[in-house]
């Protein structure tokens, strides 16, 4: 993996004549992981896919930079909500999608690595239907994490996932992912408190930034300090919204 | 196994009452022949509806290839160029305001009395059809597929071939599927304007001459033709669905 950048976020967007955040900066620690919760339609979404370079459309004015000066939107991984598998590729095939899109050959054996060390073995050759939720979800990582990019953007991955899986898929994501950039969008305080070196709010009022305890991520589910932040968290968002 | 039985059933209890309708409403074979009827002039005509079933078939079977062909092309073109969208689309949908068969006679007279008028009023049946269900298809990739794909680093045509087409498969396959049950239409629609052979033609000339029941196994075979190329195109669209990449 290349040397994973730090990135900052400066401007403000709207929709047409509307605004959808005022001027704010946004700061992404490089090798950490920066947590950005927010209520729907606060824009959190969209900051996550300016970063990637998607189509948004709002008016964005104003700056995507890298600690090392170089376009940040070749270098991200994007995982969403839905694990966006395709129906008629196998766990392998889905796991290397990125080598087929870019016209290269796979590297089937570092997919079948991956595949193993995500505990999927047994499914490398089924179907995306034959798999339950978390098993899906975990495909997704694994093709994430074969990208081998230095920042990655999480849109929300384990919010349709059930509580256990939900906890044991943040785990698997911290272990896997660390030493990249990771950008994750969440509206879970649990999530945020959970996993981030730095939590930021977005709501109508603007970015604010929540210090989180000094253990350091993944916090543990008991975690007095974790839960006391989470119930920080949650009570500002009451408060926001 | 129950789905045959079932089948047998029904087509028993059909044929029943159609042989009761004609036994009991004394109607006479030249108004209406009963089954039985019709399965003797079937056993003694079947070199001659088979000679013509071969005609139907081949202008059939021309028509679906390149109807298709070309329906593929066009929806292709028309989702990766939204030029050929703005320009193309209207033409398109306006040419669905002429009936297709209101342009047979004119086929007969610039192509003649040979397949080729036939397998092109079967092309012109099909074509709209299959373009606008696989253009529809294209048309709807889910957009996290393409997000995903943009974020790997796919060109437009990598995505077009690797995301979009594959996603499609299953609206061409139900414009297929509708194809095979037109493209017969427009070919016996072809034969009845004129036409030298061809299960249309051969309806035409036993209706002529009072051969009911000679028309009616011409229209039993047509039929079987029909659900088979149907079956067949469906088939092909499984094997197509199931092995994709």
């Amino acid at each position: 993996m290349a040397e994973a950048p730090g990135i900052e976020l400066q401007g403000t967007a709207r929709f047409g004549a509307v605004p959808l955040f005022a001027p704010l900066t946004l700061r992404i620690d490089a090798g950490a992981w920066s947590c950005l919760l927010g209520p729907s339609g606060s824009g959190k979404s969209t900051i996550l896919r300016l970063i990637a370079g998607l189509e948004t459309g709002v008016d964005f004015d104003g700056t995507i930079t890298a600690s090392d000066g170089r376009p940040v939107a070749p270098r991200v991984a994007y995982m969403a909500q839905t694990d966006l598998l395709l129906p008629w590729l196998d766990v392998l095939g889905n796991v290397t999608l990125g080598a087929r899109l870019r016209a290269e050959t796979p590297d089937l054996a570092a997919a079948m690595a991956l595949v193993d060390r995500l505990g999927l073995s047994e499914h490398a050759h089924k179907r995306p239907a034959q798999l339950s939720g978390g098993q899906r979800q975990r495909v997704a990582l694994a093709r994430t994490l074969m990208e081998d990019r230095p920042v990655v953007l999480l849109d929300e991955p384990f919010s349709a996932l059930d509580a256990r899986t939900r906890a044991d898929m943040q785990e698997l994501a911290a272990e896997t992912l660390a030493g990249r950039t990771v950008l994750l969008v969440t509206h879970d305080p649990g999530e945020a408190a959970r996993l981030g070196h730095r939590v930021c709010l977005l709501d109508r009022n603007g970015l604010v930034e929540s210090p989180p305890p000094a253990t350091l991520p993944v916090r543990a589910v008991d975690d007095a300090a974790m839960l006391a932040f989470q119930a920080r968290l949650l009570t500002a968002l009451r408060e926001a919204g | 196994m129950a789905g045959l039985l079932r089948g047998a059933l029904v087509t028993a209890l059909f044929l029943g009452l159609w042989q009761a309708l004609v036994s009991f409403g004394h109607l006479p074979p030249y108004i209406l022949p009963g089954p039985l009827r019709v399965a003797e002039a079937l056993v003694a005509n079947w070199r001659l509806i088979a000679h013509h079933a071969g005609i139907t078939l081949t202008e059939v079977l021309i028509g679906m290839v390149l109807g298709a062909a070309l329906g593929v092309a066009t929806a292709l073109l028309l989702a990766v160029s939204s030029a050929a969208r703005y320009l193309i689309r209207p033409a398109l949908v306006a040419t669905q305001a002429l009936p297709v068969f209101a342009l047979a006679p004119l086929l007969t007279l610039w192509l003649g009395y040979g397949i080729w008028s036939k397998v092109l009023m079967a092309v012109l049946i099909i074509y709209f059809p299959v373009a606008s269900a696989f253009f529809d298809g294209l048309m709807r990739t889910p957009p996290g597929w393409l997000d995903l794909g943009r974020t790997m680093g796919a060109s437009p045509t990598r995505l077009l071939w690797r995301i979009r087409v594959p996603a499609a498969i299953p609206a061409l396959a139900s414009g297929l599927r509708l194809a095979a049950v037109y493209a017969p239409i427009g070919a016996v629609v072809g034969e009845w304007v004129g036409a030298a052979g061809g299960l249309g033609y051969l309806m035409l000339l036993a209706n002529g001459r009072v051969k009911i029941d000679l028309m009616f196994a011409a229209l039993l075979v047509l039929a079987l033709l029909t659900l088979a190329l149907h079956r067949g195109v469906g088939w092909l669209c499984d094997r197509l669905e199931a092995r994709l990449d």
